[in-house]
C-alpha cells in the first residue's frame, strides 16, 4: 500500500468541444515526484490540469486521489491540493498580505500576518506589502500567487506555466521552491516552456497529444 | 461550513467596501428611477399613491439586475471563482455565500432608501412601513434567484442582456406579492396575505436557488 501512487490516472480522455485532445492516458505520481507535463501549444496540457483538480469533467476515465476518485474524495483531495492556473486569483483591490489571508480563510486554514510577510519577503515582495495588487506588475502578481502557494502547505501542487513573468531570479527562485517541496515529500504537477534545473529532483516526463500528429482544426 | 459562508460573506463586503463606486452606480440608479416618475406623471398625490408600489418594486428589480451581472463574472476574470471552487467546502455554500453579500450589498440600501422614495409619492406612514417590511422579504429572492441567472450566463457574450431576459420573468411572483402587499395596505386591505405569500416564496428559494446556482457555476466554469 505504501507503494501506492498518491495520484493515479486511469485511463483518461479528454475532449475540447469536438475535438479529442488525448486519450487512453495513464500514469501514477508517488510523494517526492515532479510530473512535467510537455507538449505543444493547443495539445491539451491545461486541458489535463484542469481535469486533474476536478476543474473540468474528462471524456473517459478517472482520476484517483489515495485510490478514491476525486469527485468522491473531494473534500479530502480539495484540502491536500493547490492549484495555480492562468489566471492569478488576486483581488486587485487588496493588497498582497490580503490576499493571502482572504485566500487562506477560505481555504478554513488560519495564516498568521507574519507567516504571511514571511513568504512575501521570501519571493522578493517586501517593499509591495502595502500596495494593492492593483498597481503590482505581472511578475509580482505571479509572485505573490507563490507566496500563496507556499502558505497554503498543500502535498500536491498542481502548475499551469508557473514561471510566466517570471525574471531569472524568479524561475531560480521556484527551482529553489519545487526542489524543496519535492524533496520534503511533495507532489508536483507542473507544465512549463521554460527550460528548469531540477538537479536531484526525481522527474517524469509526460508527453500530451501526440506530436507527430499535426493539429487539426 | 458556517466558517467557510462567513468567509465568503466578509470577502465581498470587503471588496465593495474597496470599490464603493460600483456600490453607489446601483444605489443612485435606483434613486433616479424611481425620482423619474413622480417628474413624468405630474403631481397628483392620488395617482402617485397608485403607482407608488410597482414604481418602486420595478426599480428594485432593475438596480439588482444591474449589480447582478458582476456577482460572479470579476472572481471568474481573476481566477478567484476557480480557487473558490476547489476550497474544501461544499460550493453550494459559495453561492449561498455570494447571494447573501449581494443582498447585504445592494438589497439593504435600497430597503434603507425607500421611506425617502415614499415620501416623493406621497405615500402614508403605515404603507411606507409595509414598503419596507416587502423589501426586506423580496430583495434577498431577487439575490438568491439572480445569483443562479449569474451563474448560467458566466462567460458568456452579451451576458447581461441575457441574464434580464432570463431573471425577470423569475422575480414576477416577488414583484406581484410585494407591489400588492402594498397596494392592499393603501386600499385597507389586509397586507398580510400578500407577505406571506412572498416569504413563502422567498423559503423557497432559499432552499433551491444556491443549488442550482453551484450546479451552474461547475458548468460554467468548465
Amino acid at each position: 500500500m505504501s507503494d501506492a501512487p498518491f495520484l493515479s490516472v486511469h485511463d483518461l480522455a479528454c475532449a475540447r468541444g469536438e475535438r479529442i485532445l488525448f486519450t487512453d492516458m495513464a500514469f501514477g505520481l508517488r510523494p517526492g515526484q515532479l510530473l512535467l507535463v510537455q507538449g505543444g501549444n493547443g495539445r491539451g496540457k491545461t486541458s489535463l490540469l484542469r481535469l486533474l483538480c476536478g476543474l473540468a469533467h474528462p471524456l473517459h476515465g478517472e482520476v484517483r486521489w489515495r485510490g478514491v476518485g476525486i469527485a468522491d474524495a473531494r473534500e479530502q483531495y480539495h484540502r491536500e491540493m493547490a492549484y495555480i492556473g492562468h489566471v492569478n486569483g488576486l483581488k486587485d483591490e487588496l493588497t498582497p498580505l490580503e490576499n493571502l489571508r482572504l485566500a487562506a480563510s477560505l481555504a478554513d486554514r488560519d495564516l498568521e500576518a507574519t507567516e504571511a510577510t514571511d513568504s512575501l519577503t521570501r519571493l522578493g515582495l517586501a517593499r509591495c506589502l502595502d500596495l494593492p495588487a492593483r498597481v503590482l506588475s505581472f511578475g509580482q502578481r505571479r509572485r505573490v500567487t507563490l507566496a500563496g502557494l507556499i502558505t497554503a502547505g498543500a502535498l500536491l501542487w498542481i502548475l499551469d506555466e508557473p514561471l510566466t513573468g517570471l525574471d531569472i531570479h524568479g524561475v531560480a527562485l521556484v527551482e529553489d521552491i519545487l526542489r524543496a517541496h519535492v524533496t520534503a515529500g511533495g507532489m508536483v504537477v507542473m507544465t512549463t516552456h521554460q527550460p528548469l534545473s531540477l538537479v536531484g529532483v526525481e522527474t517524469l516526463p509526460l508527453q500530451v497529444g501526440d506530436p507527430l500528429l499535426p493539429l487539426e482544426p | 461550513m458556517l466558517r467557510f459562508l462567513l468567509a465568503v460573506i466578509r470577502r465581498d463586503l470587503l471588496l465593495a467596501a474597496r470599490r464603493k463606486g460600483d456600490w453607489l452606480t446601483s444605489q443612485f440608479f435606483f434613486v433616479m428611477v424611481v425620482s423619474m416618475f413622480p417628474l413624468g406623471i405630474g403631481p397628483e398625490p392620488n395617482v402617485l399613491r397608485m403607482v407608488a408600489p410597482g414604481v418602486v418594486w420595478v426599480a428594485a428589480l432593475l438596480a439588482s439586475l444591474l449589480s447582478l451581472a458582476r456577482l460572479f463574472a470579476e472572481d471568474y476574470r481573476d481566477g478567484s471563482l476557480e480557487q473558490m471552487l476547489l476550497s474544501p467546502n461544499p460550493p453550494v455554500l459559495l453561492a449561498l455565500g455570494k447571494a447573501l453579500a449581494h443582498w447585504l450589498i445592494y438589497g439593504v440600501p435600497l430597503l434603507l432608501i425607500a421611506p425617502v422614495l415614499g415620501i416623493q409619492f406621497a405615500l402614508p406612514a403605515d404603507a411606507i412601513g409595509i414598503l419596507m417590511l416587502s423589501l426586506l422579504v423580496g430583495t434577498p429572492i431577487l439575490s438568491l434567484l439572480g445569483s443562479v441567472g449569474a451563474a448560467l450566463t458566466l462567460g458568456l457574450r452579451g451576458g447581461g442582456v441575457l441574464l434580464t431576459l432570463l431573471i425577470l420573468p423569475l422575480y414576477v411572483p416577488a414583484l406581484i406579492f410585494g407591489a400588492g402587499a402594498v397596494d392592499s395596505a393603501l386600499s385597507g386591505l389586509g397586507w398580510q396575505a400578500h407577505l406571506s405569500l412572498l416569504a413563502a416564496f422567498l423559503m423557497l428559494t432559499l432552499l433551491v436557488a444556491p443549488w442550482v446556482a453551484s450546479a451552474a457555476l461547475r458548468v460554467s466554469i468548465e
